[in-house]
């Protein structure tokens, strides 16, 4: 059970720490978007840049890498399914 | 499943949609050659959505079938990639497809909370829920509910919840259904609704889960060809660059600069503007004035109106030239003249609202929570991130879209479906807010300052055919176009953008017909969620568990009927407004399961009275501020600290929390056979012998 612990440890880890960039990107730039538009990003305010392209591309990149991570911490610990 | 067989599968799968891709873009080729041969626009009409809509109820008949894997999960080998289609599909509504730019058109930035809101939900899908309740792998979400905290109470309100949110969502969509086809094939609004519903009924009510699936990949194909076609034009056409996303940017500064001069008032063209507003100005004051006397007149100052507009028409009709604009002008005010002083009151209100926004200078695009003062602008980011929150928690909390992660063939497959479903939902998404820029730009550019005598095609089509969505009216009569005097609705963005960018009738074919597979894809989905949580959870799980396979189906087939022909009957009943009734949607899933299900996974302490509480407690102030805060029920309570009922989910999430968690420490924890469960759940490899165990 210590291997199960510490695989569920990892996966906890790593969960809090994507929620945590998931929040910043969301939560943190919107609230402060009065104050970051006057930055500018590819040729858009960087506000606007955020909410309508930028934090869709870090959505998507996290989601991507949490399968990927998933997949090796998986085979890492044989917790694949059907292994054991 | 062995591995060859479903490599086999999926390489299949591959040639079969490719052949269709490529199928349906040579029907559409074929499409725009008769249309140059000058086949007239309604048959093409007729044909692509004839087409499309038997296409679907094709894929349904030949996925028919009554195995109940197939039925409720599509046998659980539907691969990542497909799954992530079908799950776009599902997710995208006619809200998405045809809404979705003109809210970003009307109200800029603020607008992208449903951006954000609809695509960063999946984060919490990824990595709070779709691997784990892939693992528990049964066939509902009020199974996980009844497995994890045991009895059929948790059961019973994780049904009730989900109906409730289903059906709230899937009114909708049928709304949009019945819309998209009444408009362009010339149908009624009401036989549009039943030719709809019809093709969504043989396709899950044959197949289930199965057919419903591949049906939506089709869709989904379907749905993003049609949106992305005509803004790519559209950009090509201002711009240049054939990725929209890319070169908005550039167009955004111009709009911007645009925005600086019409508010000018020391620029010519600023100063137009402001004598409009000036005008509307003084309306709005008009409007307070009437609606002040009619707080203390009352009925006799009503009475008194109208007896002034029947003289007004009266000395009109005895004037030796009747002037016949002005004669229809008055007797249409007096046909309209508010019955009494309650739609008065409603009626005045709105139109001194709709004088308000008229008369205030432009709101900057780019701009975040632009207001007049600190406290607008506090509250407008306030409502802007509640409503944020609401609808990506509501995203991990819908039934319909966490039940198709129970159709993935692994743990490993699903949490690679979420990635692909986002990957296909930001594609849309990504492209929305471009398309409002780019459609901005034309008005702003092309459409203001042009002349009334040669208003552009699109203007003039669109105004004829529906005064609430596009209506330009010379305000100050000098025969050129203001931008105060253009009235846009929502929907018009979308659905005129072939027009705009200048493509044939061929295309705004396919953008109806894209429209119409958001709107049956998501509903196909819902209708689904629905009889299944009847059929399987109450029937089956709750009624009688001996139930043979063959009566479940049965019992399920018949229920979507009911549930199908019951939300047509509502939905003709056209109840309100259908962006507040998505959000409700969104809210409540949110209160209702969002708790019990991350703490299921997460927290082995939370036992049945927890999520008894949990989600009573959160559901039940969700609903309540709705009751009292909705002007549509009439109770007009104040808002808690300023929050729109849209978000009423962000009172109801931390209740539903604190509910889980107290409740279950007051009481023991869970049983032994509840922690392993749980255990099951977490680790990929884990087997559980005496638990019901996977197909």
């Amino acid at each position: 059970m210590e291997k199960h612990k510490q695989y569920w440890r990892k996966n906890l880890r790593m969960t809090g720490a994507l929620l945590a960039i998931w929040f910043i990107a969301t939560f943190v730039v919107g609230w402060f978007a009065r104050d970051l538009q006057f930055f500018s990003l590819l040729g858009f305010p960087f506000s606007f840049y955020m909410a309508a392209q930028g934090a869709l591309v870090i959505y998507v990149v996290l989601v991507g890498y949490y399968a990927y991570r998933m997949d090796k911490l998986d085979r890492e610990y044989g917790m694949q399914e059907g292994e054991q | 499943m062995a591995a060859p067989v479903q490599s086999q599968f999926v390489s299949q799968l591959k040639r079969y949609y490719a052949l269709y891709t490529g199928g349906f873009i040579g029907f559409v080729v074929m499409l725009a050659i008769l249309e140059q041969m000058g086949v007239p626009n309604k048959i093409l009409g007729y044909i692509f959505l004839g087409v499309t809509v038997s296409l679907y109820a094709g894929i349904g008949i030949l996925s028919r079938t009554s195995d109940v894997a197939e039925y409720y999960v599509a046998g659980r080998r539907v691969p990542a990639f497909f799954n992530g289609m079908a799950t776009g599909a599902d997710w995208m509504s006619a809200a998405s497809f045809i809404g979705l730019a003109g809210t970003l058109y009307l109200s800029g930035y603020d607008g992208l909370a449903f951006v954000m809101g609809w695509t960063g939900g999946y984060c919490l899908v990824a990595l709070l829920l779709a691997p784990y309740l892939r693992k528990f792998g049964q066939y509902t979400i009020p199974d996980f509910l009844g497995a994890r905290y045991g009895g059929s109470v948790p059961r019973s309100i994780g049904v009730f919840a989900a109906i409730l949110c289903s059906f709230t969502y899937v009114i909708a969509q049928i709304y949009g259904v019945g819309l998209i086809v009444s408009r362009f094939t010339g149908l009624d609004f009401g036989v549009g609704v039943f030719v709809g519903l019809g093709s969504i009924l043989v396709c899950s009510f044959l197949g289930g889960m199965r057919a419903v699936t591949w049906t939506q990949v089709a869709q989904y194909v379907i749905l993003i060809v049609a949106y992305l076609i005509p803004v790519i034009w559209l950009s090509v056409k201002h711009t240049g660059n054939p990725v929209p996303q890319v070169a908005y940017g550039y167009v955004l500064q111009q709009v911007t600069a645009r925005e600086n001069v019409l508010n000018d008032s020391a620029t010519p063209e600023g100063a137009r503007e402001a004598e409009v507003r000036s005008i509307f100005k003084q309306k709005q004051e008009q409007g307070e004035a009437k609606l002040k006397a009619l707080e203390t007149g009352g009925a006799s100052y009503l009475a008194a109106e109208k007896a002034k507009l029947i003289q007004t028409a009266n000395m009109l009709k005895a004037k030796h030239d009747v002037d016949p604009n002005a004669l229809a002008t008055a007797e249409n005010a007096l046909a309209e003249f508010p019955k009494d002083v309650a739609s008065a009151r409603t009626a005045w209100r709105a139109a001194v609202e709709a004088d308000k926004a008229k008369a205030a200078p432009i709101t900057a695009h780019a701009e975040p929570f632009a207001g007049q003062d600190e406290a607008t602008r506090d509250k407008k980011r306030k409502n802007f991130l509640a409503l944020v929150l609401c609808l990506m928690v509501g995203t991990a909390a819908l039934p319909h879209i966490l039940m198709r992660f129970y159709t993935t063939p692994s743990v490993k497959e699903a949490r690679m479906s979420v990635f692909w479903s986002l990957v296909f939902i930001t594609l849309l998404y990504i492209t929305a807010p471009a398309l409002a820029v780019l459609a901005k730009y034309d008005v702003y550019t092309l459409l203001v300052g042009s002349s009334f005598s040669e208003l552009p095609s699109w203007v003039s089509a669109w105004a004829a055919v529906d005064k609430t969505l596009m209506s330009v009216t010379d305000i100050n009569k000098d025969g050129i176009v203001q931008l105060a005097e253009i009235t846009i609705g929502g929907d018009l963005i979308m659905l005129a953008t072939p027009e705009i960018a200048g493509l044939p009738y061929v295309v705004t074919a396919l953008v109806a017909a894209g429209g119409l597979a958001a709107a049956l894809s998501t509903a196909d989905g819902l209708m689904l969620t629905i009889a299944n949580s009847l059929s399987h959870d109450v029937y089956y799980k709750m009624i009688d568990p001996r139930a043979a396979t063959r009566r479940r189906l049965i019992i399920s087939k018949a229920l979507l009927l009911v549930v199908a022909v019951f939300a047509a009957y509502i939905t003709s009943l056209k109840p309100g407004d259908i962006l507040f009734l998505v959000g409700a949607a969104f809210s409540l899933a949110a209160s209702a399961f969002f708790p019990a299900l991350a703490l299921g996974v997460f927290w082995k302490r939370a036992n049945k009275m927890g999520a008894i509480v949990g989600m009573v407690s959160g559901l039940g102030t969700c609903m309540v501020y709705m009751y009292i805060t909705y002007p549509f029920f009439g109770v007009n309570a104040p808002l808690w600290w300023d929050i729109n009922p849209i978000s009423a989910g962000i009172f109801g999430m931390p209740v539903g929390f604190v509910g889980v968690i107290v409740g279950s420490l007051l009481t023991a924890a869970p049983s032994k056979e509840i922690q392993a469960m749980v255990d099951h759940v977490r680790y990929p490899s884990m087997r559980l012998d005496n638990f019901g165990g996977k197909n």
